[in-house]
Parts: structure tokens; sequence; C-alpha cells
């Protein structure tokens, strides 16, 4: 007998996000930096560059490079603590963060510079690199970095036959079948710049969830150009 | 960052400020805020002027230590993020971070701010260890007074999370009512010397301009728990006694700034 999840576990809608917040401009020493809050994750991000690169054979005499460091603080767990430094978790999250990012910024006029971008999260219930990713891209954008569009991610997945929008920690760790389809999608072409899966899936329904994504990130598009727009229009005053 | 050295020697010479400030006030906003993040048993947000620090205190249970049997534990742990001040490395802690966190865990063990005895579940088997981490958001100057103030506001503001003394489990989802056996409340306030002034709350700046510091973690009754000297010039003694008169009186100050949030 095949399980339905027919209500969830929150409450929520199946296509309803958590609650989201958004700031920009929050780390006076940054270039640029945001706040990204979904639910009960939390990301910190400071962008600092176009800036000299730190071992010099890493400089790209082409184009500038973006540089990601995702890290956890080591009491936003929700269960013990987390040793500070990296994992192997943090660096692959890093890496695709990315590559997620990547495909927005033109770094073409900043040749054998970096933008490096840190994020903290000092409080996590699932979807972190999302948030971090979110964050991100408003913190880029504060910071004056040439974009071509905006990333926006959110993850999707289902969760006992039923497709839904940003799963919460409850939700990814529900006993049954469930699939967390971390996803990152440009604003202006819909591209998906992010894409990992976690579970078991079939394509009908994975691309059911990703037509559900594009809904979906559309939603965090408007809280990020939101914060940008306030943060810009305080500036004015 | 441009530092204007000679001019903060100049205006100290005088007794001022490049920002303006007394010598020994501290820069406003302070800001205390709590429970800021609902994973950590305890959290704070600390900020001072444009220098936010985060602290948040995790508890687990560990077998005692073997020359003490029937007490819990502290450590802190120190973050310099390279989020926080664009001159922080990413890497393992450098000695900058190792210092901080061995001054804020100083000034607390030595105290004896928290009640280790009553940390004990069973003697030589179980008791609670305390982890108090500390994370920069953004480096404005004075990091040690910023987290020495968030490590003792996040310390008063944790809950024991629930305890199955059956199974053993601890379920961090559910916190109790009971707080940490406090028994202090030890707060460092550092005063720097430049050009024979002693002023306290350096910016940045002032920092980098610094020819020495020294840090004194004091409780309300004037008992010293830490000490650190700082920086490339001596003190003397005179110096040593006025910098801990203005650490004892500020640290009062900031304790009370503390006490208005919890």
């Amino acid at each position: 007998m095949k399980m339905v999840y027919k209500k969830r576990l929150d409450g929520r809608k199946f296509n309803e996000l958590r609650e989201m917040e958004a700031q920009a401009g929050v780390i006076p020493n940054a270039d640029g930096s945001a706040r990204f809050v979904i639910g009960k994750t939390q990301a910190l991000v400071a962008v600092y560059g176009p800036r000299e690169v730190h071992p010099k054979f890493l400089q790209n005499p082409k184009r500038g490079i973006l540089r990601c460091y995702y890290s956890m603080m080591p009491f936003s767990g929700s269960g013990e603590r987390i040793r500070p430094g990296t994992s192997r978790r943090a660096q692959e999250i890093s890496m695709v963060m990315n590559k997620a990012l990547e495909p927005v910024v033109d770094l073409s006029e900043f040749p054998n510079s970096a933008v490096d971008v840190f994020v903290q999260l000092p409080q996590t219930d699932a979807g972190t690199r999302c948030a971090a990713i979110s964050a991100a891209s408003i913190a880029l954008a504060d910071a004056g970095i040439p974009m071509k569009d905006m990333v926006s991610a959110v993850a999707v997945g289902e969760v006992d036959g039923t497709v839904l929008a940003d799963l919460n920690y409850d939700e990814e760790a529900y006993d049954g079948v469930v699939s967390d389809i971390p996803v990152a999608m440009t604003h202006n072409s819909k591209e998906i710049t992010l894409l990992q899966m976690d579970g078991e899936v079939s394509k009908e329904q994975l691309m059911k969830a990703l037509e559900m994504a594009k809904e979906a990130t559309e939603k965090v598009y408007e809280v990020q150009m939101k914060a940008l727009k306030e943060k810009f229009r305080t500036q004015e005053k | 960052m441009i530092v204007n050295k000679y001019l903060i020697m100049d205006l100290a010479a005088q007794n001022k400020r490049i920002d303006g400030r007394d010598l020994t006030s501290y820069r406003t906003p302070i800001r205390i805020d709590l429970d800021i993040s609902k994973t950590a048993e305890g959290s704070s947000r600390v900020q001072v002027g444009d220098t936010v620090v985060m602290a948040g205190v995790k508890l687990s249970i560990e077998k005692p230590y073997n020359d003490t049997p029937d007490e819990g534990g502290i450590t802190v742990n120190a973050e310099l993020t390279p989020m926080s001040n664009p001159d922080f490395e990413t890497g393992p802690p450098g000695i900058n971070a190792v210092e901080l966190a061995r001054v804020t865990d100083r000034g607390i063990r030595e105290a004896k701010a928290i009640d280790l005895k009553k940390l004990c579940i069973a003697p030589g088997e179980k008791a609670w260890f305390v982890m108090i981490d500390i994370v920069t958001i953004n480096d404005a100057g004075n990091l040690f007074d910023a987290s020495g103030l968030a490590a003792l506001a996040a310390l008063k503001a944790a809950k024991f999370p629930v305890f199955d003394k059956e199974t053993g489990v601890i379920d961090y989802k559910k916190k109790t009512k009971e707080s940490l056996p406090m028994l202090k409340e030890p707060l460092p306030v550092t005063v720097h010397k430049i050009n024979g002034c002693l002023l306290l709350d350096p910016i940045l700046q002032e920092e980098k301009s610094s020819e020495a510091r020294l840090t004194v973690t004091s409780d309300m009754d004037g008992t010293i728990s830490a000490l650190q000297k700082g920086g490339d010039e001596p003190l003397t003694m005179d110096e040593i006694s006025r910098m801990i008169d203005i650490a004892l009186e500020k640290a009062n100050f900031l304790r009370k700034e503390l006490n208005k949030v919890i």
C-alpha cells in the first residue's frame, strides 16, 4: 500500500514556503552583505572584492574569480555542537554555491582579482545551501558586482508521493520515501544553476518538483528584490 | 585600511580621540540581543558601535576529567571569521583567535562563574559540559570586551535541554526552564595605551596605533579573574594601577547594560 503525505507537519500548503525575511547591507566592513531568513534557517553573507587574490597562482589574467565559503556556526545545528572548521559537507556546499552563482556574475573587467563570498549560519532547520545562495545573490548585488541576473534558491521535494516546496528538517527526516532537491534558478532566463538530490524520486515527480521550484524561486526573488530596494531607498534619503 | 597613526597619537597627547569620544566612553549603541539562535541552548548578539559578535552555548554530557570527577566543564572557542574583517583569513584559528578564546575562557573559568559541581550528574561518569562559541560578524575594534559580554549573556540565557536519565538521551529540540548554575558575572574591559594616554573601546584605527593593552576581567565585588597584557610596549606599575581602576568601573557599567536585558 502506498502511503500518501496529505497534510504537512507544520500545516503549510504543499507549494507554500516558510516565512521569509531579508535585508541588504548588514555588515559594515563588507563591500556587500545580506541576511536571508526562511523559517528557522538564517543565513548571513558578506562579500569582499574585487580584491587581490592570495595565493597568487589562483589569479586568472582573463577575469576575476568568485570564491564561496560556507560555514555553519558551531551552535547552529539541531542536535549536538558542530565542530568548527571546514568539513567535507561544507567544502562541497561551497563548491556548488560557486557554480550556482558564477553564471550570473560578470568578472571580466576584474582580471587577477577575486570576489569572496563568506556565509555564516547562526541557526538552521534545513535548506541552508538555498538560503545561503539567496543571501549571496543579494549581497553580490549590494556589493555592486556586475550581474546579468539574480539567482534565487529553494528546496523542493517529495514526501510519500506528495510534491512539496521548501522542506523543513522534520520533513527531510520523515519516516517514509523522501526526496530533497535543492534548486537555484536565474530570474530572467529561468535556468537552473544548482540541482542536487537526496533520496528517491521518479523522473515524472522530479519534473513536477522542478515546475514547483520555478514558482517557488519566484517568491524568493520578490523577497530578495524588496531587500535591495529597501537598502538603496534608505541610502537615497 | 588607512590608519592615521600620527593623528591618533597627537590627539591622544591632548586626551582627545579621532571619533570625538571621551577617553573612557564605550561607543554607542551597546546592544545586547538574546536567543538569536534557537538551535543553541543559549545565545546572544552583542553590538558595540559597529562591532558585532555572536555567542552560542551548547551543552553535552561527557565523562568528567579524572582530576575533577565530580565536576562538569567549560570550553570557550572563538572564530575570527573572514566575514567580519577583510584582514582575517579562512582556515584554522590563528593566534589572535586563540588568544581571544583563552582570555574569555580564563575570565569565566577562574572567576568560578559557573558552579561546575552542580553540572555533575554521576561522579566519575557523567557531567554536563558547556561549550561557548564566539563568532565575529563585524570587527570594528575591541573584540575582547564584546566577546566577553556576548559569552556571559549567552551563558545567562542558556536553558538545559530535556535529558532522559533512563536512556541517557538528550532531546535538543526541547528545552527545560532550568538555567545554568551561575555564581558570578565576570566581564572583561580592555584599556589601551596610546602616546601615554589610557583609553577604552578602541576603533580599529586606534587598535592599530595602540602601544600596549591590558584586559582586566572582574566581578561585581572587584575581584579580578583574568589579566592579559598585549601590545609591544611595556607598562609601568602606575599605568597598570590606573588601567585596573578604569576596568573595574567600566565592568560595572557593562554589567548594568547586561542586567537590563537579563
